[in-house]
């Protein structure tokens, strides 16, 4: 049924106090948190709609009402949806329009006052602005029959729209679901009268709705789940056919009609479409025989081979980790905790056991790092369930005048005007369930705070990393102040700008105590356990220092081998066209335009999945990593989660899609592009400014800037340019968060690395409108794959990126783009985007451009390039950093 | 159980805004601040010994000094405005109560209506067939429905449903009584006290047996798109557009620029006129509005041009000048042409569901 989600709204039945026992104790005994949970725990389910019913004798149901409403509106995951107000008072319902923002239901008003009552009350609902469930009920009675139903429902209707002019498409029919099979004879017709009637109100009743309690008609089963999950979604199929707009359901236990056991369902099909005389005979001997077999248990629970549950503590706790099943962690840990007799032992003993399995298996290469990363999450949860216990037993240690100490401290972080923290993250993990004490700092971190850190934890291993280029230069600060503040500990170095050799050239230098830089996830934990042990430590990093002075020296050596062109030089052998007859398109429109909510759906096409893969450390090309024969079935199932998390997080609308793209006329001048304010050159807006190849190529080649790709001034003709600004990141941190809250690393990590996806598919995605904003992308056709690999006319590069690494262009951009304001990324003092998930970027049209690497620049030309750009010569060295083709001091 | 008959001046207000772009006025509060007013001023005679401080009680103005408030309208009006907003955005029991002016409600309603009445006929008068509207302001209250002022007690609030209701029907009816061409229920932030006027507006009407063209304008707090009690701006059209609004549209807290995706969305879903009055631009580092009269008429045009809008104005920072720009700018362009939906049940959270 979920399919049909989009028309077919589904009510959350669970916060209502007559059908759920739950809600029902918690509002009797006051319990709000557990009340909203039950509340929200319904639209994460699904509901478009909650019920909302605190019709109980014993309590003030207006006061209750209105309080649970107000509390609701706090709550803005739960309010995002709209209300039902249900009950069988009006003073209740009034007193709960008075609370509602939104446009609501009020379930309900009938006939069965009289018409004067009906009347005043719809009237007052006209006036609140709430739609109506209208009951078929009357002065006589409830509907039971077809006739009945549509008499009562066209008698309503008339009077409401005739009498008062309610809007026909506010007024939501409630037939009557009345329960079958009770072996009461005249019930068997009851869901057919309920379909029929339906049928009829629906084609006779202009724009009103159907809805109804679908759990009524399975009443008789009650204590067989299995059975009423089938009833409902068969009932479910066979009204929303006839035409029912809405029902108000469980919304978490929402079961599949083409799921049903054929057996079962001729035998329920022949209960509601009254098919043969013992119809509820059979079902009823059918049902008993089910329950019999599976104790009456929702089918989600039946279907799970539980055999392994027969195993000994230490064997389910084994399972539970390699397997990663974390739905049983909380009741073997305590099983175990009764049984030894320090809750450390568990950890030592059973819990390390498993890990040290899933080590292995991932050391073989027989695990990879999702799963290394879901057993990481049931190590996580069975420690926290631990952690007040030995909390309690370490404050009888130390009231003895005892000491402890755990394995080895990490502190991790990702540096200052950095956002990037996936690999970290990843990091974390596995040194945590190394049985490390890990302290993660998070991003954006001061290096003061580093040291101060460190210090406070006495770390025994300091881990930085960070993803864009200027955060390089941030290491090498980390590495000098640690060396200022006296610290000894190692060093370790991660992210994927970082190199071996540039932290043997710049960094190993600055701090005496081993600076190593580890290259992914898998290696850290050889790296730190060496560092960490007395015996392996001196001479390891003995091992590094070699190492890193070999680099030092191949890099010294290279930089004379090569001597770079001379920037005039450079310039002369620049690929020169010819202005008169390039191709210039003009853009549809000039200036920024703002794209402030792009549906995710739209985005999810765009997607190239490879380099998720790679996220994951899981190498190889998508689609084939699926069918890799070593990986093929881990990365099958990383895929499957994240398909999984997409579909969530685009029906829950957890991330917002904000861009900007924008056309501006200009001209290049010299390496610089200027760009004008119009078509009349009346005013530079702002001048952007490229840096040129100076390595010496072959005669066939060309030394590239990004200027060569615009008309100069002086050719005659004027050009355009445009930019970008994408961010798929609003909602992700905090979606991560969330998962973290609950120990779930494996969640978090994948949310992240979805937004980063999103992300770059959205600049794909706007790449592909902005060609054809240009025209030539209308005629282009291309598919999928052809655009994940580009093949297309014009280039997006990124300043910070290869062909244009100087970062402080991108300010230029975003001031350009009114890209903060349009889509809330800001600029770190490094120039990186928060929140990260975003990317920024230029178009350049050029037929003949593509994307470059700068490479190495020379002295002569940083000096120019300073200049150009109104900097101080250290000041552009220092965002020119690990490009420089010297050594600036 | 007869509904409502429709005032004269519906017929008057559905010729112009069928003919061309109407034009709002601009702001009052800034306008009011040129007059370099003290104390003395505002209490004027009648209020000398009152108990409380007066000076920022502008609504009181039109009591005491009846002749500011007259010559701002009047100024509006000559830059060629088509209706002005009454100087009653404060003027119900709740916001008068700061002042302790509670009391005096219903005069200060009368006497605001009447000073922009009197500003009309003279500019009537001075261009003969020319036709100025007064607009009845009803303004958002200090005090919300949806939200508490207590962070500890996300249940609580400050004021009730019922006592919301009361204040704006008593601003309602005297604003009637005086004599307002349309009522406009603007600077919306939270739509549950919007609710609570269009609710008090309907029972007024019940009460006279007619119904004027009512207004609703609504405010984007920031860049999330969203109200101040965070609902979408879809989500508040469904949650008003039982009251069958004359028109809806955006006023106050964002400069043009940051209201377009929002405005550009409400006109494709709203089945009735559709309104932008933006403030001059987001406030500076001292709190005032740096936007010129071309900047925003550039901006205002830009909306008209895109076929947004069917009037436009201004909010804080405007003035007689930008409204002049604005008016000019807009004179020559067609008015939005209001779409017609298919009837649907169109319900809100804070976000919007429809069910076709």
């Amino acid at each position: 049924m979920r399919e049909n989600a989009s028309t077919f709204l589904v009510i959350g039945e669970r916060t209502n106090i007559t059908g759920s026992p739950k809600f029902a104790k918690a509002i009797k005994a006051g319990d709000w948190d557990s009340a909203l949970a039950i509340a929200r725990q319904q639209v994460e389910n699904g509901a478009n709609v909650i019920d909302i019913n605190v019709d109980e004798a014993l309590i003030d149901g207006e006061a209750t009402m209105v309080k649970f409403l107000n509390l609701i509106a706090a709550e803005p995951e739960i309010s995002r949806v709209p209300v039902m107000l249900d009950s069988s008072k009006w003073s209740v319902l009034e007193a709960g329009l008075q609370c509602l923002q939104g446009k609501g239901i009020v379930n309900s008003i009938s006939l069965k006052d009289g018409e004067a009552e009906f009347l005043r009350r719809a009237t007052l609902l006209k006036r609140y602005g709430a739609a109506a469930v209208v009951m078929a009920f009357d002065e006589n009675g409830q509907a039971a029959t077809r006739d009945e139903k549509v008499r009562i429902c066209t008698r309503a209707y008339k009077l409401l729209t005739e009498k008062i002019g309610f809007p026909a498409e506010d007024i939501i029919f409630d037939p009557n679901i009345l329960t079958v099979a009770t072996g009461i004879e005249e019930h068997n017709n009851y869901a057919v009268d309920f379909f029929e009637a339906t049928r009829i109100i629906k084609s006779t009743l202009p724009h009103a709705k159907i809805s109804g309690g679908v759990s009524n008609v399975s009443f008789s089963f009650r204590g067989n789940n299995p059975v009423r999950e089938a009833m409902h979604a068969a009932f479910l199929y066979h009204a929303i056919k006839a035409g029912l707009d809405m029902a108000i359901v469980n919304a978490g236990m929402l079961g599949n009609y083409d799921e049903i056991p054929k057996d079962l369902l001729e035998r329920i099909e022949d209960v509601l479409l009254n098919r043969r005389a013992d119809a509820t005979e059979r079902l009823v001997a059918f049902a008993d025989e089910l329950k019999a077999r599976q104790g009456g248990a929702s089918k989600a629970e039946v279907k799970e081979d539980l055999s392994w549950r027969n195993g000994s503590v230490e064997q389910r706790l084994s399972h539970a980790l390699v397997k990663g099943i974390d739905a049983y962690i909380d009741a073997d840990t305590e099983e175990a905790r009764r049984k030894y007799p320090r809750p450390l032992d568990i950890i030592e003993g059973p819990l390390m056991d498993g890990m040290r399995v899933v080590g292995d298996l991932f050391g073989a290469g027989k695990m990879f790092l999702p799963q290394v990363v879901k057993s990481a999450r049931v190590m996580k949860k069975s420690v926290a369930y631990l952690t007040p216990f030995m909390e309690e037993e370490k404050r009888k240690v130390a009231a003895a005048g005892g000491q402890t100490r755990p394995n080895g401290k990490f502190v991790i972080a990702t540096v200052k005007g950095d956002v990037h923290d996936i690999g970290k993250n990843i990091v974390g993990v596995v040194l945590a369930c190394n049985n490390y004490e890990v302290t993660d700092l998070g991003v954006m971190v001061p290096t003061e705070k580093v040291i101060a850190e460190a210090k406070r934890i006495g770390a025994d291993v300091v881990g930085v990393s960070g993803l864009i280029t200027p955060s390089l230069d941030e290491m090498v600060h980390v590495a000098r102040e640690m060396s200022r503040a006296g610290m000894d500990v190692p060093l370790l170095i991660g992210g994927a700008t970082t190199s071996p050799a540039h932290t043997a050239v710049k960094i190993a230098p600055e701090y005496p105590h081993g600076v190593v830089h580890v290259l992914d996830a898998s290696r850290v934990v050889n790296v730190v356990s060496a560092l960490l042990s007395q015996e392996q430590k001196p001479a390891f990093l003995e091992e590094t220092k070699t190492k890193q002075a070999r680099q030092r020296d191949e890099f010294a050596a290279r930089r004379s081998r090569k001597p770079l062109l001379s920037l005039a030089t450079a310039r002369e052998r620049r690929q020169k066209f010819d202005w008169t007859t390039v191709d210039i398109p003009k853009p549809e429109f000039l200036g920024a335009r703002d794209f402030p909510d792009v549906p995710l759906a739209e985005i999810v096409p765009f997607i190239d999945w490879g380099p998720f893969f790679s996220a994951w450390e899981l190498h190889g090309r998508y689609p084939d990593i699926l069918k890799d024969p070593v990986v093929g079935s881990e990365a099958t199932k990383l895929y499957n989660d994240a398909q999984k998390l997409l579909q969530r997080i685009i029906a829950e609308k957890r991330y917002t899609a904000k861009a900007v793209i924008g056309f501006w006329p200009c001209n290049a001048v010299g390496d610089d592009v200027e760009v004008y304010a119009d078509e009349q050159r009346s005013r530079v807006a702002t001048t952007f400014h490229t840096l040129r190849q100076q390595l010496e190529k072959p005669a066939d080649q060309f030394n590239h800037a990004l200027a060569d790709y615009v008309a100069p001034r002086d050719s005659g003709r004027l050009d355009y340019m445009g930019g970008f600004a994408v961010t798929a990141g609003h909602g992700v941190e905090q979606f991560a968060a969330e998962f973290k809250a609950n120990h779930d690393d494996y969640s978090a990590i994948m949310a992240q690395a979805l937004g980063d996806r999103l992300a770059e598919a959205m600049a794909e995605m706007f790449h592909k409108r902005a060609r054809e904003a240009c025209g030539f992308g209308k005629t282009e056709n291309l598919s999928h794959e052809d655009l994940i690999r580009e093949r297309y006319r014009g280039i997006r590069p990124a300043p910070g990126y290869p062909a244009c690494p100087d970062h402080t262009e991108k300010p230029l951009l975003f001031k350009l783009l009114g890209a903060e304001a349009a889509t809330g990324i800001h600029l770190t003092e490094s120039c990186a985007m928060a929140p990260a998930s975003s990317v920024s970027g230029w178009y350049f049209n050029h037929p003949e451009s593509k994307y470059f690497g700068v490479g190495k620049v020379g002295r002569d030309q940083v000096e120019e390039y300073a200049r150009r750009k109104g900097f101080s010569l250290a000041e552009a060295e220092r965002w020119l950093g690990p490009y420089l083709d010297y050594d600036p001091s | 159980m007869n509904s409502p008959k429709e005032s004269p001046s519906f017929a008057a207000l559905n010729a112009l805004f069928g003919q061309r772009i109407a034009v709002l006025d601009g702001a009052m509060g800034s306008m009011i601040q040129t007059f370099g007013l003290h104390e003395v001023d505002f209490r004027g005679h009648r209020f000398q010994t009152h108990p409380h401080d007066l000076k920022g009680n502008n609504d009181l103005l039109s009591l005491t000094r009846p002749d500011v408030i007259e010559d701002i309208h009047g100024r509006y009006f000559a830059a060629g405005a088509d209706i002005v907003e009454t100087n009653t955005f404060n003027s119900t029991a709740i916001s008068q109560a700061d002042y302790q002016t509670q009391a005096f409600v219903r005069e200060i309603n009368l006497a605001a209506v009447a000073a922009a009445r009197k500003a009309a006929q003279k500019a009537e008068a001075a261009t003969p067939g020319r036709r100025c509207f007064v607009a009845g302001a009803i303004g958002p209250l200090n005090r919300t429905l949806s939200m508490s002022p207590d962070v500890n007690r996300p249940d609580y609030r400050a004021v009730t449903w019922k006592q919301v209701v009361e204040a704006y029907a008593e601003q309602v009816r005297a604003l009637i009584e005086g004599g307002v061409d349309a009522l406009l229920v603007e600077t919306i932030f939270d739509t549950l006290n919007a609710k609570a006027a269009l609710f008090a507006i309907e029972t007024v009407f019940a009460e006279t047996g007619i119904r004027l063209p009512v207004m609703v304008s609504v405010t984007i707090t920031d860049a999330s798109g969203r109200t101040l009690s965070g609902q979408t701006i879809q989500a508040f059209y469904h949650s008003i557009r039982h009251a069958k609004p004359f028109s809806v549209g955006i006023n106050c807290a964002l400069g043009a620029r940051q209201m377009r995706p929002y405005l550009e969305e409400l006109s494709k879903i709203a089945e009735c006129y559709v309104t932008c009055y933006p403030n001059a631009g987001l406030p500076n580092a001292f709190g005032g509005y740096d936007e010129t009269p071309a900047d925003m008429a550039a901006a205002l045009s830009d909306f008209a041009r895109e076929g947004f809008v069917n009037l436009v104005g201004g909010c804080c920072g405007s003035t007689p000048d930008h409204i002049a720009a604005i008016a000019k700018a807009v004179r020559k362009i067609s008015p939005r042409r209001v779409p017609s939906l298919d009837p649907a049940l169109r319900l809100s959270g804070l976000e919007p569901v429809t069910a076709a």
